[in-house]
């Protein structure tokens, strides 16, 4: 099979909308096709990572365990941006699993780098 | 009135709009709680409208998010049945869509 390389970029936050599940899904699915997958993560999408999410009160499944499983399906590439964490007020200490803290112009030169992007 | 926000402040203006119209209550929830979270660029926004308007934010959308022990002093958070009591006590709400 021809191994392609995808990147999933998220800039939407958590449970407000239904785009980081589905960018989830997406992201099991090609990594089963053994592609070579990474995520990015901008913008209001760091929320997605932060830790200790505690849904029981929205009654929406939490992302945290889906994320925690990301490295049993070989997805280990995940870039977050510096400047959205910081206009946050976040720090990769906040967050849920260990990531790859990147500038804005170094997000954009692996988004170069890719055959397919796909964002949400 | 009751202003009802529903989208962060990072992504959208709605919150921003909200302050330009003076005073009265403003409820946050959804993705409108993160205007309610320490530390960020949205914080200083927040403590000015203070002055101006009463501020609450819903529990369980904060506790979701995982910011219940980061909220800014001042805002007041409810569940929702003080949702609905918010609505019935004030006589006219709009969501800021």
């Amino acid at each position: 099979m021809t191994t392609k390389q995808f990147m999933i970029v998220n800039r939407k936050a958590p449970y407000g909308t239904i785009y980081g599940w589905e960018a989830l899904e997406v992201v099991l699915i090609a990594a089963a096709f053994e592609q070579d997958v990474s995520m990015a993560f901008l913008d209001d999408g760091v929320y997605q990572l932060k830790k200790g999410h505690q849904t029981k009160g929205i009654e929406i499944k939490a992302f945290e365990k889906t994320f925690g499983a990301l490295e049993d399906y070989d997805v280990t590439k995940i870039y977050v941006d510096q400047e959205s964490l910081t206009e946050r007020g976040l720090t990769a200490d906040d967050l849920t699993i260990p990531v790859e803290v990147l500038s804005r112009a170094e997000i954009g030169k692996r988004m170069e780098e890719q055959d397919i992007v796909l964002a949400f | 009135m009751l202003h009802i926000i529903n989208k962060s402040p990072y992504d959208r203006p709605a919150f921003d709009s909200v302050l330009k119209t003076g005073e009265g209550t403003i409820l946050l929830i959804e993705d409108g709680v993160y205007a309610a979270v320490k530390g960020g660029t949205a914080e200083a926004k927040l403590k000015t409208a203070l002055g101006k308007f009463k501020i609450f934010a819903l529990t369980p959308d904060i506790e979701a998010r995982g910011f219940a022990e980061r909220v800014i002093d001042g805002v007041t958070l409810i569940d929702y049945a003080g949702f609905v009591d918010l609505v019935a006590e004030n006589k006219t709400s709009q969501t800021w869509l």
